[in-house]
C-alpha cells in the first residue's frame, strides 16, 4: 500500500507541472500585446508598460514560464490587475463558499444517485425502473443553470419558502453556533444553501444513479453472488454485502472523476443564486479579463480536482487490493 | 412482422426523432420562422404563446419561435464544428497512442490526463476570456477542452484492436503502421466514435448555452439560447415564461442527441467498446 501511495504521489508531480504549463500558455495565446488588450484602449502608454513589467512580458517565455514556477512555489500567484491584491488571498477569501456548496452538492448527488441506481437495478424492467432512469436521462440533459432557476422561481419566487439568493452564515460556524444554543444560526446556512446545493447535485446524482444500476446489474450476474444465494443468505445480506460492495467500485471513481464537473457547475450555480464563492468571482475576473486572476482560479479549480482525484485513488486501493498491487 | 431493430430501441427512436426537428428547425430556419429575429411589436411585449406567436414574445415583442430557431443554427454550428474538431484530434491522438505504446502512449497519454485535469468549463470560460468571444473562439474553446474523451476511448479501442488477428496478418503482409491504423483499425473504431459524438453534441450544446449564459459566448444580438435565458432572468419574478422557454429549448435538444447516443451505443458498439463513454464529461 505504502509503494502504492509513494507511485500514486509522483504521478501527482508531472500532471500538477503540466497544469501549471496550461494555466501558463493562457498569457501566450491572447492575440497581440497582453497588456494593452488586458487594459483596453483608454489605457495610457505608462500604465501598459507598467503592467508589461508586472506581467514580465518584457522577458522570453521560457524566463517567464520559470519565473511563473518559482513564484508559485513560494505561494505566490501573482497580483490581481483590478484589485490590487495578491490572487491567493483574494482565492482563499472565496474557497470556502465554492467548497461548502461543492460538498453539499456531492453529499445529496451521492444519496440520491446510490438511491435511485440500487431501487431501480433491483427492479429492472419495471414502472419504478422506467421511471427513475427517465428522471436520470433529464438529470443528464438539464442544464444546471436552467434548473437552479426554476427550483428559484418555485420554491422562492411562487412559494417563499427559501431565500432566492445569497449565502447565510458558513456552514461550519453555523454547526457551532446550533451546538452554543442557536439553532436559528444553522438554519439560516442550511436554507440558503438547500436550492443552489440541490440544482448543482441533479447532473451528478443522474450519472451515479445510471452507473449504479448498471454496475449492479453486471455484478447480479456474476458468479460470487450465485454462491452466496447457493449458501442460503438472504436477499438483503446479498444485495448488501456482496452486490453494493463490488458495485460501488466503479461509481466511486467516477464520482471522483465527475467532481471537475461539479466545480465547473458551481461557477454556474454561484452565478444564478448570487453564492458569493469562486464562481462569482470567475465571472468577475473574465469580465474584467484580470488573466493573473483568471490564471490563478483555473489553477487552483484544476489543482482541487487533482487531489480530489488522488484521494479516490487511494481510498480505491485501499478498498480494492486488486489496484495497488497490479 | 416485427420492426427492424432500430426501431425496436425507444432510445434512438425518440432521440432521433428530437435531432431530425431540431435539425430540421435550424436548416430550414428562414422559412420556419414567421418573424425576423429583430422583428420588434413593442404593443405586444411579453405575449403568451398564441396562434400568431407560437412561443409567445420576449421583452421586447420579438417572436421567441422565430428567436429560438435561429438560435437553433448557432449551437447547432457551434456544436457540430466542436464536435467535430474535438473528434478528429482526440482519435488521431488515439489511434496513434493505443496503436505505437510505449513511449509514444505515455508522453500522449500524460497530455491527455493533463487536460482531462481541467474542469471543463471552467478552461472554456478562460479561453474564451483570452480569446474573446466569437462562433470561431467559442468553439475552439470546446475542442480544447472535449478532445480528450475521443483520445481516451480511441486509444482503448486501439489497444484492443491492434491484437485481433486481421490487423497481426496485415502487418505480416508489410502493411506500413499508417495504412494499419487507418484502414484496418479506424473503421472498427468508428462505433464508439460515434457514440461518443453524438452525446458530445449535447455536451457541447450544454458549454455553449452556458457560455452564452455568462455572457461569454457570442455577443447580443445574436439570438443565442443561453443569452436568451440569461436576459430572460431579468423578469422571472413577473414574466418566467422567457426563461423557461430558452431552456427548455436547450434541455430538449440535449435531451435528445443523449437518447440518439444511448440509443446508437446499444446499436452499434455491442462488444462495449466505448465502456464507460457513456459517463462523458458533462460538465
Amino acid at each position: 500500500m505504502i509503494a502504492y501511495i509513494i507511485r500514486r504521489l509522483l504521478l501527482f508531480i508531472p500532471m500538477a507541472v503540466g497544469m501549471v504549463v496550461v494555466t501558463f500558455g493562457l498569457l501566450l495565446i491572447i492575440p497581440g500585446d497582453p497588456a494593452s488588450v488586458l487594459l483596453g484602449q483608454e489605457a495610457s502608454p505608462e500604465a501598459i508598460e507598467r503592467l508589461r513589467d508586472s506581467l514580465g512580458l518584457n522577458d522570453p517565455w521560457y524566463v517567464r514560464l520559470w519565473d511563473y514556477f518559482a513564484n508559485l512555489l513560494s505561494g505566490d500567484f501573482g497580483t490581481s490587475i483590478f484589485q490590487n491584491q495578491p490572487v491567493a488571498t483574494i482565492i482563499l477569501g472565496r474557497l470556502g463558499a465554492t467548497l461548502e456548496l461543492a460538498v453539499a452538492a456531492l453529499v445529496i448527488a451521492t444519496v440520491l444517485g446510490l438511491a435511485m441506481g440500487v431501487i431501480s437495478a433491483m427492479r429492472q424492467g419495471s414502472i419504478v425502473d422506467t421511471v427513475t432512469m427517465i428522471f436520470a436521462q433529464l438529470g443528464v440533459s438539464m442544464p444546471v443553470y436552467w434548473l437552479g432557476l426554476l427550483l428559484m422561481l418555485a420554491f422562492a419566487v411562487q412559494l417563499g419558502w427559501l431565500p432566492a439568493i445569497g449565502r447565510g452564515p458558513p456552514l461550519p460556524e453555523a454547526f457551532w453556533a446550533a451546538l452554543t444554543g442557536k439553532p436559528q444560526v444553522l438554519m439560516d446556512s442550511l436554507s440558503h444553501l438547500l436550492l443552489p446545493a440541490l440544482a448543482l447535485s441533479a447532473m451528478p446524482a443522474a450519472i451515479i444513479s445510471r452507473l449504479t444500476r448498471t454496475s449492479m446489474l453486471e455484478m447480479l450476474r456474476e458468479d460470487f453472488v450465485r454462491t452466496a444465494y447457493a449458501k442460503g443468505l438472504r436477499r438483503p445480506r446479498v444485495i448488501i454485502r456482496h452486490v453494493l460492495r463490488n458495485a460501488l467500485l466503479p461509481v466511486l471513481s467516477v464520482i471522483g472523476l465527475r467532481f471537475g464537473m461539479l466545480l465547473g457547475g458551481a461557477v454556474l450555480t454561484e452565478s444564478i443564486f448570487a453564492w458569493p464563492g469562486l464562481g462569482q468571482l470567475t465571472i468577475t475576473a473574465i469580465s474584467q479579463r484580470d488573466l493573473p486572476l483568471i490564471q490563478g482560479i483555473v489553477l487552483t479549480f484544476a489543482l482541487i480536482f487533482a487531489l480530489v482525484n488522488l484521494i479516490v485513488d487511494l481510498l480505491y486501493a485501499a478498498v480494492d487490493p486488486r489496484v495497488r498491487l497490479g | 412482422m416485427r420492426l427492424p431493430k432500430p426501431l425496436r430501441n425507444p432510445s434512438f427512436v425518440i432521440g432521433a426523432a428530437i435531432t431530425l426537428f431540431i435539425v430540421g428547425c435550424a436548416v430550414l430556419a428562414p422559412y420556419v420562422a414567421p418573424y425576423g429575429v429583430e422583428q420588434m411589436d413593442m404593443r405586444n411585449r411579453f405575449a403568451g404563446p398564441s396562434l400568431e406567436h407560437l412561443l409567445g414574445t420576449d421583452n421586447f415583442g420579438r417572436d421567441l419561435w422565430s428567436r429560438m430557431v435561429f438560435g437553433a443554427r448557432i449551437s447547432l454550428i457551434i456544436a457540430v464544428v466542436s464536435v467535430g474538431g474535438a473528434a478528429l484530434i482526440g482519435t488521431v491522438v488515439g489511434l496513434v497512442s493505443g496503436y505505437f505504446g510505449g513511449w509514444v502512449d505515455l508522453v500522449l497519454g500524460r497530455i491527455t490526463d493533463i487536460f482531462l485535469g481541467f474542469p471543463a468549463i471552467i478552461l472554456a470560460l478562460a479561453i474564451v476570456a483570452v480569446l474573446g468571444p466569437g462562433i470561431m473562439n467559442v468553439s475552439l474553446a470546446l475542442i480544447v477542452v472535449f478532445w480528450t474523451e475521443y483520445a481516451r476511448v480511441v486509444r482503448g479501442a486501439a489497444l484492443v484492436l491492434r491484437e485481433q488477428n486481421y490487423v497481426q496478418a496485415a502487418r505480416a503482409l508489410g502493411a506500413s503502421p499508417l495504412r494499419i491504423i487507418f484502414r484496418e483499425i479506424l473503421p472498427n473504431a468508428l462505433g464508439p466514435i460515434i457514440v461518443l459524438a453524438s452525446l458530445g453534441l449535447g455536451t457541447a450544446i450544454i458549454s455553449e448555452s452556458a457560455l452564452s449564459f455568462l455572457g461569454f459566448g457570442l455577443p447580443p444580438p445574436a439570438p443565442t439560447w443561453g443569452w436568451t435565458l440569461s436576459y430572460g432572468t431579468r423578469f422571472m419574478r413577473d414574466e418566467p415564461w422567457l426563461a423557461i422557454v430558452s431552456g427548455a429549448a436547450i434541455m430538449i435538444t440535449v435531451l435528445g442527441f443523449n437518447l440518439l447516443g444511448d440509443g446508437l451505443r446499444d446499436l452499434l458498439d455491442p462488444r462495449q467498446l466505448s465502456r464507460g463513454g457513456g459517463e462523458r464529461r458533462n460538465d
